[in-house]
Formats: structure tokens, sequence, C-alpha cells
């Protein structure tokens, strides 16, 4: 243990994570989940150390409260955080050394594939990790899968922040195969009449994976269609303790503005918003490796026509907060304990809930922030008019000119204000009230963990009963219904094994998604701060020109 | 009116006339004055109260031996600005509009030097001794009581309003009225909305400090991920609260520049309608004369008459003074627009730029903050 905390940049070999990439096949899974359950118990106490020596390490969280606020002298830190990660989870991996057919984790072949760190915003892709180019040769061979998957995650990171009609290529051309899926959401037409319309939009896939049928393909779809893939998800994996991307809000408001085809900037406003929700959710599905190898999803891209998903009510916005919150308080009736092993989902569930109600109270702000932006878009629209009046009325000339050009560098301020109204909001509040229910979704994980323990701990009850029951004929002499009781002492046996392993499987299913999902929240995070600083770049300078241009107006007033 | 230059020399170098610190002690503001006389380099330091100001204006006023008095222009001074704590910043707007806001009352105090400094400009309002004893009397002058001049603020009685509109003998005065009443309306309406600009800028920096502040709630050092997460969070604290500035900026550049020139138009274009109004009363003065003179009897006839010539010489005078306070009124004020748009133009230049360079760094660290 201590040689690995040592020298976290070598060998990755022997310390792989323990479970290969979910979307393998379940013989796979198999060979897995044969480890001793109890090598758990050590990774929490691994992963102990390995988070103390991650901080001890390096000088990044004093940075974090240091943080100047010139941003000058902040010190770009790539070889921060992501090299801490990985040590953390190779630490964790450590203590299941059996596993070894697949030599090759997740964590690893992030290394392969990651570049040089790039700078630009853009090569979001792949992996943080750059240390590790050295170990390419030792994987080639079985590269590609995982590296199709990978590539999927930090393709689908960067998909994310494009709202146009087809994305740009990625910046890291490598010799590999190149694995592509890119997603756009496009064309909302209104289709049908009066309160029976909907909307259908334009569901363009492009890609070089070989699992689809061509290589671009459209289909269109409706807003049902996406609550129904969801609940086909939902049914299928939740209960492996899946994180299946929560569908975007269904909203009665907002439909029937639209079917009743009032034609209002709100209207458009709506729809617009919609359809990058709904891109987002797709490109989060995509990117879940485990997700995208289910067919219902492939259907949902690629098949012409889909049956008309039904009970699409329950899996409203309000419906899904609703179902989870059933979930958790049938999950909060029962006499939880877990035991110490599972402290680290203890304090993670704790996060979890901590973070969803920051992210609310953020969201609230932001809210704010955006009707004040609007406000003052408004306001300089108001005075824009007053001057041009006050101009138009002046005598003077060169005066009376410097007045209306005024009356137009205000006009193209408030069209600025417009813009970054429209940016805070696409950037952050969205992107914070997706966040609010996938934590939501975070949640439902941990829940289904809790139910599968549930499971397992009424079975070893049940077991018991049966031993005592077994126990009393042995006293009571009942020779002929003893073979019976044996027999039902080697079913719950078997179930309890069952339980037990299936619980374990799940802990390690729900444990690696959370990972997983913290790191790319990190990202997407990072990726929108990136995303409205270049917007915020861009209006500045726009300013600059409007005012470079008023100056000589205003000089040449005599 | 002419004005020779034999008579008393401006003593005073307008442009030397600053406002340079202000106090203020419970209900009362005190201003320290500095000017500088024409003959001499030395600067001179007085202290003033508003009602000083007032007084000064009211002798403004009540100037005798001036003909033609009513036909001058008087540069507008602020409304009594009142810092009490029960006085809320509604009130305060509601009565000083953009000279309300702003730190410490530069504003306020911007606007009154202006005032001095029209005043000392004036080729004839320069030499009412009482400008020399306000500038320069170490002793506060408003002690005495001045006689309230005739010209205090003009009350919209039903009368005055009908008086207003009295169709004028001129074409010229009667252009320059219709011009003046569009053009007070208007700065009036235009500096009205730069303030609610203005307003809603601050309350929109207010917003981003909150943000800005509950972004550090997100702070979490349990593992990595979560020390990633809250770098990015702190790093957009940061980033708006740069925003927060920037905005922060912008409404005071809005404030002491345009606001301050729109705010000072528009009070300039109600002294020139007073001015218009006074002799638009002395010339239905007249004409009752004449009308009088004309229905009159013979044996009182020739003192009407004397009466109406009296009237008639006042008006004409009044109407020539106008006439040149108009053309140098006219000249003034794109000059002083055009230096506050100068100004503004200038100042909001300047911010841009900086706040360009703010963010193109923040962008830079951003980026190079995840590398990947």
């Amino acid at each position: 243990m201590p040689d690995l905390l040592n020298e976290p940049v070598e060998a990755p070999k022997s310390d792989v994570l323990g479970e290969p990439p979910v979307h393998r096949d379940a013989a796979r899974q198999q060979d897995v989940f044969e480890d001793p359950p109890k090598s758990s118990s050590k990774s929490s106490s691994v992963k102990k150390a390995a988070s103390s020596e991650m901080f001890g390490d390096d000088d990044d969280d004093e940075d974090l409260f240091k943080e100047p606020p010139k941003v000058v002298t902040k010190k770009p830190q790539p070889s921060g955080p992501p090299v801490d990660v990985f040590t953390e989870v190779k630490s964790d991996v450590k203590v299941k050394p059996q596993v070894k057919d697949d030599p090759t984790d997740l964590f690893a072949e992030e290394a392969l594939t990651a570049p040089a760190p790039k700078p630009s915003a853009g090569s979001s892709s792949s992996r943080t990790n750059g240390v590790h180019s050295e170990e390419q040769d030792l994987f080639s061979e079985v590269r590609s899968n995982l590296h199709t998957a990978l590539r999927g995650i930090s393709h689908s990171v960067s998909l994310f922040f494009s709202v146009s009609f087809f994305h740009i290529k990625l910046e890291e051309e490598e010799s590999e195969d190149k694995f592509d899926l890119n997603i756009s959401i496009t064309n909302p037409e209104k289709v049908g009449d009066g309160m029976n319309a909907y909307m259908a939009y334009k569901v363009s896939t492009q890609t070089s994976l070989t699992m689809f049928r061509s290589k671009t393909f459209t289909v269109r779809r409706r807003f049902s269609d996406f609550l129904g893939l969801f609940e086909k998800l939902s049914e299928k994996h939740s209960q492996n303790g899946y994180l299946i991307p929560p569908p975007p809000e269904k909203s009665i408001l907002g439909m029937t503005k639209v079917k009743v085809g009032k034609e209002d900037p709100s209207s458009a406003e709506f729809v617009e918003r919609r359809r990058a929700a709904l891109e987002r959710y797709l490109q989060r599905v995509v990117s879940h490796p485990s997700l995208l190898q289910d067919p219902d999803v492939r259907e949902f891209l690629e098949k012409e026509e889909l049956p008309r998903a039904v009970s699409t009510q329950a899996l409203s916005g309000a419906g899904f907060l609703k179902m989870l919150n059933k979930a958790t308080d049938a999950v909060s009736k029962m006499t939880i304990k877990m035991n110490e092993q599972d402290v680290w989902f203890d304090e993670k569930i704790q996060d979890v809930e901590n973070e969803e109600q920051h992210l609310r109270k953020l969201h609230v702000m932001v809210e704010s922030l955006v009707n004040h932006r609007k406000e003052l878009s408004g306001n300089t629209a108001v005075f824009a008019k007053s001057v041009a009046m006050l101009g138009s009325s002046e005598d003077n000339t060169a005066l009376s000119r410097a007045l209306s050009q005024l009356a137009e560098v205000e006009d193209r301020i408030e069209q600025l204000h417009q813009e970054q109204a429209s940016n805070d909001f696409f950037t952050f509040s969205e992107l914070l009230a997706d966040y609010i229910r996938l934590l939501g979704a975070v949640r439902g994980c941990f829940d289904q963990r809790m139910k599968a323990w549930q499971r397992w701990q009424d079975a070893e009850n049940m077991l018991q009963k049966k031993r005592e029951a077994e126990a009393k004929l042995l006293w009571a002499n009942k020779p002929d219904k003893l073979q019976q009781a044996k027999d039902e002492i080697t079913e719950w046996e078997a179930k309890v094994t069952q339980y037990e392993r299936e619980f374990e499987r799940i802990s390690a299913t729900v444990r690696k998604e959370v990972i997983r999902f913290d790191k790319e929240k990190a990202r997407d995070f990072n990726r929108q701060v990136i995303k409205y600083l270049e917007s915020l770049l861009h209006s500045q300078q726009q300013l600059i020109k409007y005012w470079d241009a008023f100056l000589p107006e205003a000089k040449a007033i005599v | 009116m002419e004005v020779s230059s034999a008579e008393a020399a401006l003593s005073v170098s307008a442009s030397s006339i600053r406002i340079t610190d202000v106090t203020q002690d419970g209900d009362v503001l005190t201003f320290a004055l500095t000017s500088q006389k024409l003959d001499s380099s030395a600067g001179v330091c007085v202290f003033r109260i508003y009602e000083d100001f007032d007084w000064l204006q009211q002798s403004l006023f009540s100037q005798e031996n001036l003909p033609g008095l009513q036909g001058i222009i008087f540069p507008p001074l602020p409304s009594k600005a009142l810092p009490s704590q029960s006085n809320t910043q509604t009130k305060a707007l509601k009565q000083l509009g953009f000279l309300a806001l702003g730190q410490d009352w530069q504003s306020y105090c911007k606007a009154l030097e202006f005032y001095l400094q029209q005043v000392a400009a004036h080729p004839t309002l320069c030499k009412c001794k009482a400008l020399d004893s306000f500038l320069f009397n170490s002793e506060s002058p408003g002690k005495q009581r001045g006689r309230k001049g005739i010209f205090n603020r003009l009350s919209q009685a039903v009368e005055e309003m009908r008086k207003e509109s009295h169709k004028d003998v001129d074409n010229f005065f009667q252009n320059e009225r219709n011009k003046n009443t569009n053009l007070a309306a208007l700065s009036k309406v235009a500096t009205e909305k730069l303030l609610d600009v203005v307003m809603t800028e601050q309350k929109l920096a207010l917003a981003c400090g909150h943000f800005s502040t509950s972004l550090h709630l997100c702070v979490n050092q349990d593992d990595a991920s979560a020390v990633a997460f809250s770098k990015v969070c702190l790093k957009l604290s940061d980033v708006i609260e740069a925003v927060k500035r920037n905005l922060e900026k912008v409404a005071s550049n809005n404030l002491s520049t345009l606001g301050l020139g729109l705010d000072l138009e528009s009070r300039y274009q109600e002294a020139e309608k007073e001015m218009l109004f006074r002799r638009t009363c002395k010339l239905i003065e007249l004409e009752t004369v004449k009308k009088g003179t004309e229905k009159a009897k013979a044996n009182k006839r020739e003192v009407l008459e004397a009466f109406q010539k009296a009237v008639e010489k006042e008006f004409n005078l009044i109407s020539s003074v106008a006439k040149q306070e108009i053309e140098r009124f006219h000249s003034s004020h794109v000059n002083v627009l055009k230096n506050f748009l100068i100004g503004w133009c200038e100042v909001q230049l300047n911010t841009a730029k900086e706040f360009a360079e703010l963010y193109s760094q923040h962008l830079e660290a951003c980026r190079n903050m995840y590398s990947e």
C-alpha cells in the first residue's frame, strides 16, 4: 500500500480499478464479483490514506482559500487535482489485485488517450491525466473498446456546450480509432393543431461507431418519446445502481402557449429552452458507457417511427421528483443501519444533499440576476429613445447628430444586455437546474443501494428464521418436515449469497457512477465558466468598438 | 443693457472655483470652497453651507439698478440636500435626482461648483458684490437673511399656465419659447431615464454580489473531485465579482459624467423657461396697460401714456437682454453637453478596456486551471 502512494505515477498495470467498465457483457461482470467482499473495508481505509496523502502532496487546497482577487497572480496548476484523483482511484483499486482480465481500466485508459494538456476550452474531451503516456504500449490490444467508451464520455462533455447545428471536430486527432458521436437536436416544428398539437424535434446523429447502421442519420422525435426513453432505461438499469440522466421537465403552461399558437417571444424562448435541454439530456445518455450499449438508446436514435410512449405522465418533471421522493421516503422508513465499511457512502450522501441545497440557492440567485439584466435592457432601450428625441429637437447640427449617435450606441448596448441575459440564463440557470435534477438522480442511486441492502438483510433474517424452524423441528422430532426445512434453508442460503453479491455489485456501481458524475460535474462547470467568460469578453470588445466610434462624434461638436 | 468693460472687472477666475471638501454634521453639510482672484496667485478658502448659496442666489435676483435684470437666465441652483437619516433614498432621488446618488455627495458638490462657475463667468452677474463676499469673506454671509427676490420658484398656478401660453409679439421669442418648452421636457425625461438605467445597474451589481458570495457555499474539500469543483466555483465567484465591479464602475461613470450633464442641462432649460416666462408676464402687463390707455378718458390718458412708455421701455430692455442671454445660452449649452459627452465616452471606454483585460486574464487562468 505505501508503495502505491509513493509512486502514484507508475505502472498502473496491477493497480487497476477492480471493476471493468460496466458495459462489458455479463460474463465479465461475474468474474469481477467473485472477489471476496471483505476487500471493500480495506479500500475505504486505503482511500482515506490516499486522501490525506493527496492533500499533503500539493498545495492546491491552500490555493483554494488564499486565492487572490487579482487573477494575474494565479498560477495555473494543471497537474493538481487530476493527478490526485488518479492516485485515489488507483489506491482504491489496489485491494482487488485479482481482477486482471481487464488490465486496462477506465482511468488508465484515460491516461492513454490524453494528449498534452490543451489550453483551449474546445479540447475538453480526454481525461485529465496527461502524465501516463508511457503506458500506451502496454494496452494497445484492448485499447479500442474502452477507448471508445472513454471518448464517448469525454466527447459528450464537449458536445454539451455547443448549441449550433453540427459540432466541431475534436482536436485530439490520434492514430487510434476515432470515436465520435455527435448529437444535435434542431428544427422544432409544431405538428397538428389545437390542444392535440405537439412539437417534433429533429434528432441528428453523426457517428463513426460501428454499432450504428450508418454514419449520419436523422429521426423526428417528440417530447414524450424522450420521456419514454427515460422510463425504459430507468426500468432496466436503475435497480443496478446506475445513474440514469433525468429528462427535462414537462411544462403545462409552456406547452399550452405553444399549442394555442401564441407567437410571442416567451413561447419561442420556451421552445428553445426545451430544445437545448433535450439535447443535453441525450448527450448525457450517450456519454454513459453502459447506457450507450442499451438497444433502446440505439433504437431511439435510429428508428424511423417509435411506438408512442404511454404512461409518461408519471415521468413529468414534477412526477419524476415525486417518484424520487416516494422512494426516499420508503427508504427512510426502513430500519437502516449500515455498517462502518460504508462510511464513504454516508459522507457522500450527505455531500449530495448539501450540494443540492446549495445549488438550489444559487439557482434562485441566477434567476434574479437574469431578471435584473432584462430590466436593465428595457431601461436602456427607453433611455435610448429619449436621447433620440432630444437629438432630433436640438438645433445645433453637430450636437443633434452626436445625440442621435448616442441613442444608437445605447440601442446596441441594449442588445448586448439582452444577449448577456440569455447567456446568463442558458449558461448558468439551466446548468444549475440540470444538476439539481441530476443530484436527485444520484440520491436515487443511493436509494437503490439501500433497497438492495434491505433485500439482503431481509433474506438473512429469513434464513435465520428457517434455521430456527429447523432447530425446532429437530427438537420436536418431526423428521418428515425436516427435509423441507433443510431445502428451504438451502434456498435461502443461496438467496442470501445472491443478494449479498448484488449488494456488493450495486455498491461498486454506485460508487463508480458517483465518481464519474463528480468528475463530469467539475468539468461541466468549468466549461460553462469558460464559455461565460468568452461571451463576457466578447461583449466588452463590442462595447469598446461602440465607444471608440462614438468618441470622434462627440469631439466633433462645435 | 450694455456692459462696459470700464466697470468693475471680473475679480475672480471662474475656472478656479472649486469645492474641495464636504463635511456632514447631522443635517448640515459644510462645503469647503477655494477660488482664486484674477490678479493674484493665491487661493482663498472659505466654508459655506447651503443657506449661503441660497443667499447668493437671492442677492443676484434682487439686484437693484440693473435694467433688464429679468431678462437674465440665472444659473440654476440645485435644491437643498437633506442628508438626515429620515430622508430615504427615494425621497432624496425625487428631490435631487442624480445629485442624490454617488459617493459622499460628489455629484452634489460638482453641481454647486458648476453653479458658482456659471455665476462667475456671467458678464453681468459676476459683478455682483454678493459674489465677492460669498467667495472671499471668511465669515459666512448667509447669516443676513437676504430679501427674497421676486424670482422664487414659479408655482404652477392655473393662471401661470395661461400666461405661459400667451402668444408672443416677436417671432424670435415665440420660436424660442416653443423650442425651450420642448427641450426642457425632453431633457427632463432623458435625465429620468438615465437615472433608471443607473439604478438598475446598481441593482444588478448587488445581485451579482449575492451570487458571487453564495458560490462560496459550494466549497468542499472531501475528495479530489470536490476540490476540483470547489475551485471552479471559487473561480466563478471571482468572475462574478469582477462583473459586479464592472457594473458599479459603469454606473458610477454614467452618474458622474452624462448624468450630471443631463441634470445640468435640464435645470438650465428650466432656468431659461423662467426667464422667458418673466418676459411674457411683462408682455402681458404691457398689453394690459396699452388696452387701459386706449380706453382711458382724456384726462387720465397722459398719465397712463407715460406709464405705458415706462413699461414698454422696461419690456424692450428685458427683450434685448434676453436675446443676448439666449444666444449665449445656446452656444454654452452646446459646449457644456459636448464636454460631458466626451468625458462620458472616454471614461466608459477606459472602463470597457480595463474590464476586457481583466476578463481576458480570468479566461486565461480558467483555461489553464483545468488541463485536459
